[in-house]
């Protein structure tokens, strides 16, 4: 008897838990309508940091480019964002966007460099990128040379939609430019996860599968192997980017050494993905969770706390290199993100 | 000397050997020949401890080895001749036959000097290196390097394969010389003629299992035909 | 002219400080394929041990580095045994990250030690004796000696390659792990012999770092960089090719730093990704990625 088939990708727990994300992003969306200036600051700590996750993971745990270089665009984001507003009198929203535009142009020079050197080698490449634009800020005199600058008060005091904001809530100055940036991180995360999700489930998700398990086969089976990685590096490059830009809107402050940490913005974005597991959308989400309540109740003893990070870091990847998520889904089948095809009888249910 | 009992092996999920029994006596050569994936060279694996197998499977004058780590195995003196010859690429010719013999304590019979009165031409070409050899010399290496760890049992994997005529006649000229000296040796081929030539013993496998076990002398063509090929 | 020709020896000499940075980490990329990201932690770490023992037991750096040397040969091979050799095998994410974290934890480890103080290995009257080669021209004694170690050490790690039963072995292994093992070679105790030899020349590095500068705990990462520069420029897996590019570096550092000061490290760092962009394999390639 002739059979049916055709391809279907998630499940029932799969459109359960999107109803379940839908509900968490109103829940987000009107959390600062209640909840204190320390709390919103927060959480936007943990969106950026969710945001580089998931980009870093796309890089490394799908297109197997593991970087740790990443800061290159974190810094590059902050100081166009510095640049467009300071020196240019751009709306700080607009500049964020922008922030990610010059980031992706930059990356395709970077990328012409780092993509000649191959595993591991490629690691390291692009942290000597990164020192490179470190050191080329640093000698940009108008942004403060070395000891870097603050962005003037009335930059962020001015942002699009604060008068709105302040009079919504009746709130001032401080706290509504919290909000609009808290709304902002949301965004910038929220729409990373989806847009990481959408990329993966595509035909182009199916390529860097291919790529992943086998750079030869996923060759002989018509994949152009470098113009997907190279897609895939300029893209993160723009995300890391904007998200970069958002970071130093929030802090206020930029220098070279801060924008181009490797330590901040590449160590910790590669503990949160690893210890989260990698190569899941999933993982990102529970390893900076892991990685706030760490930071908050750890981080007041120093240089122990680095130590503690360093150790798990080591321990995750030899006895459970799959992370956390890995784990725990390992034995459940939880998926909250379905990517995976499946080949199911037509008629039946998915 | 050597015996395997229910020796299986697995890649992944895939179960490429089922159960092989066999035994390799002392200064005996056994010749082990099937078709392209009839599981000769996954033996050869499973022996070596390239392949994971269970302790009790393989033995070693009576001592169980199946499993362990394939430096252990070989110092306990089973040597392989690989597949395809894998000499070193940045050693010499006498740096690969030196290799053959690290760590293992001098004074056995083979030696650099008896290798070469064995191949007479990796004596003057001793100092290039390995990949400038023809395939013959290349092969005659590999032997070469397997001796001078002076093992109880020599493995040689597809010896003949992608040789001409001439040169495997000069390779299995060599065999007298090493089973003189009390090495027992288990010849893998497809070619069945040479092997069946110098062989005491033939056990013939088909998809993983023995199809066929016996002296070459009692064994009809039909019977090794039928064993090599099935139907 | 003379101040030129002055820049271009200062250059060599230094590039020989980043040869030495760099020999250990070829020396492991050649035979194991690890790409170290502790490299330049390591060598501050040795630079560590041999300034506890010149206080503890009252020695001069070079005497202290030869009791360091063996101590820290031990550390490289227990730390290859007991936890790098778990990480090897196809995929290259386990070594990088189990690396990154060590390089945290070398780090802050030290930092708890030490503090960020900046220390130095006091070489005495050494320090500022020179050689004059005329013409106005002079060579520090203390930068012609680590030009001088460096090719040493390049030769000796040679002479233990090419010369002896476990260079063979550490060749054989790099060509063919598989094949090797078959040979009764044990790739973990090889692998951890490596480690400990490494080490050994990252304490001949870490003296040299240690008496001609000040350094601290923080200082690893550039170190490491340098040195994976100086790796990539020779070429992979050659050490004289290693030796060059520690120069190509040193050399472009220290006549960037001529034209002006704050671009000495900038100039290294370009210096490498121009060669990076005309000769991707090195300026002696060797070894197959």
């Amino acid at each position: 008897m002739e059979q049916a088939y055709r391809i279907a990708v998630g499940g029932r727990f799969g459109r359960l838990a999107a109803l379940a994300g839908a509900a968490m992003l109103v829940f987000f969306v009107a959390l600062p309508a209640f909840a204190g200036r320390a709390t919103i600051e927060d959480l936007i700590f943990v969106f950026y940091m969710l945001a580089l996750a998931q980009y870093w993971n796309l890089l490394a745990g799908y297109a197997g480019l593991i970087s740790v270089g990443q800061q290159a665009f974190v810094g590059l984001g902050g100081y166009t964002l510095f640049a467009l507003t300071v020196m240019a009198g751009l709306d700080p929203l607009l500049a964020i966007v922008l922030a990610g535009l010059v980031a992706g142009l930059l990356a395709l020079p970077t990328a012409f460099v780092v993509f000649r050197l191959h595993g591991a080698y490629f690691a390291i490449g692009t942290w000597v990128v990164a020192e490179v634009y470190r050191l080329v800020f640093a000698q940009w005199k108008q942004l403060g040379g070395g000891t870097g600058t603050s962005l003037p008060p009335e930059i962020t005091n001015t942002v699009f939609g604060i008068e709105w904001v302040k009079s919504l809530f009746d709130v001032r100055t401080s706290a509504a430019r919290d909000m609009i940036l808290y709304w902002a991180a949301l965004a910038l995360a929220a729409g990373t996860v989806l847009a990481v999700y959408l990329i993966l489930r595509s035909r182009h998700g199916l390529a860097l599968a291919a790529i992943r398990d086998s750079e030869p086969a996923a060759a002989s089976a018509g994949v152009d192997n470098f113009r997907t990685k190279l897609a895939v590096y300029v893209a993160t490059a723009m995300g890391t980017g904007m998200v970069g830009a958002l970071i130093y809107l929030q802090k206020a402050r930029i220098s070279p050494d801060s924008a181009f940490a490797v330590l901040d913005w590449t160590a910790y974005v590669i503990l949160i993905v690893v210890i989260g597991g990698i190569g899941t959308i999933e993982g990102p989400i529970v390893g900076v969770l892991v990685f706030y309540f760490l930071q908050s109740y750890l981080a007041g003893y120093g240089t122990w706390y680095l130590i503690l990070l360093g150790a798990l870091a080591i321990l995750v990847m030899l006895f459970a290199p799959r992370g956390i998520w890995g784990y725990v889904s390992e034995r459940t089948n939880l998926v909250l993100f379905p990517i995976r095809r499946r080949l199911v009888r037509s008629g039946d249910g998915a | 000397m050597l015996e395997t009992r229910g020796l299986t092996a697995f890649y992944g999920d895939f179960q490429a050997l089922y159960g092989i029994d066999a035994a390799l006596g002392a200064g005996e050569t056994v010749a082990i020949i099937g078709a392209n994936g009839a599981g000769k060279s996954t033996f050869l694996k499973a022996i070596t401890g390239l392949l994971p197998c269970l302790p009790d499977a393989v033995r070693l004058q009576g001592a169980a080895i199946g499993g362990l780590a394939p430096a252990r195995i070989a110092r306990l003196g089973i040597s392989l001749v690989p597949e395809g010859r894998k000499l070193f690429p940045s050693l010499t010719v006498e740096e690969n036959l030196l290799i053959g013999a690290h760590g293992r304590a001098p004074g056995g019979y083979w030696n650099l000097a008896r290798v070469y009165g064995l191949f007479p031409i990796l004596a003057e070409r001793r100092r290039v290196p390995s990949t400038s050899l023809s395939g013959g010399q290349q092969q005659m290496a590999a032997i070469g390097r397997a001796l001078m760890a002076n093992p109880r049992v020599l493995l040689c994997d597809e010896i003949s394969l992608g040789l001409a005529p001439i040169v495997i006649r000069d390779i299995y000229n060599a065999i007298p010389a090493i089973r003189a000296e009390g090495t027992s040796i288990v010849l893998v081929e497809q070619d069945i003629v040479q092997a069946l030539a110098v062989a005491d013993r033939v056990y013939c496998l088909q998809e993983g299992r023995v199809s066929l076990a016996g002296r070459p002398d009692e064994l009809t063509r039909e019977q090794i035909h039928t064993a090599y090929f099935g139907t | 002219m003379t101040a030129w020709l002055d820049t271009l020896l200062q250059g060599v000499m230094l590039g020989g400080l980043y040869a030495l940075f760099a020999a250990g980490l070829s020396l492991i990329f050649g035979i194991m394929r690890l790409v170290n990201l502790a490299h330049g932690d390591l060598i501050v770490l040795a630079a560590f041990v041999v300034l506890v023992v010149t206080t503890a037991l009252g020695l001069d750096p070079f005497l202290a580095a030869l009791v360091a040397a063996p101590l820290l040969f031990g550390f490289g091979y227990a730390l290859q045994h007991l936890l790098l050799n778990r990480t090897l095998g196809r995929d290259i994410l386990p070594p990088l990250l189990v690396t990154f974290g060590l390089s945290i934890i070398v780090q802050n480890g030290l930092l708890q030690g030490f503090s960020a103080d900046s220390r130095r290995l006091g070489a005495g009257a050494l320090e500022t004796q020179s050689v004059s080669l005329g013409g106005g021209l002079a060579l520090g004694v203390m930068p012609l000696l680590t030009l001088a170690s460096a090719v040493a050490a390049i030769l000796a790690l040679n002479l233990l390659f090419y010369r002896t039963s476990l260079g063979r072995a550490f060749r054989a292994t790099s060509d063919d792990p598989e094949t090797a093992q078959l040979m009764g070679i044990d790739n973990r105790r090889i692998f951890a012999l490596a480690m400990g030899v490494a080490m050994t020349v990252v304490t001949v590095a870490a003296l040299h770092l240690g008496m001609r500068a000040n350094f601290d705990p923080t200082i690893g990462p550039a170190r490491l960089i340098y040195a994976f520069e100086a790796v990539i420029i020779g070429g992979l897996g050659s050490l004289w090719g290693t030796l060059a590019g520690g120069i190509v570096i040193g050399l472009a550092q220290t006549i960037g730093a001529r034209i002006d000061p704050e671009w000495q490290i900038l100039a290294g760092h370009l210096a490498f990704l121009t060669v990076l962009a005309l000769r991707p394999r090195g300026l002696f390639p060797r070894a197959v990625d």
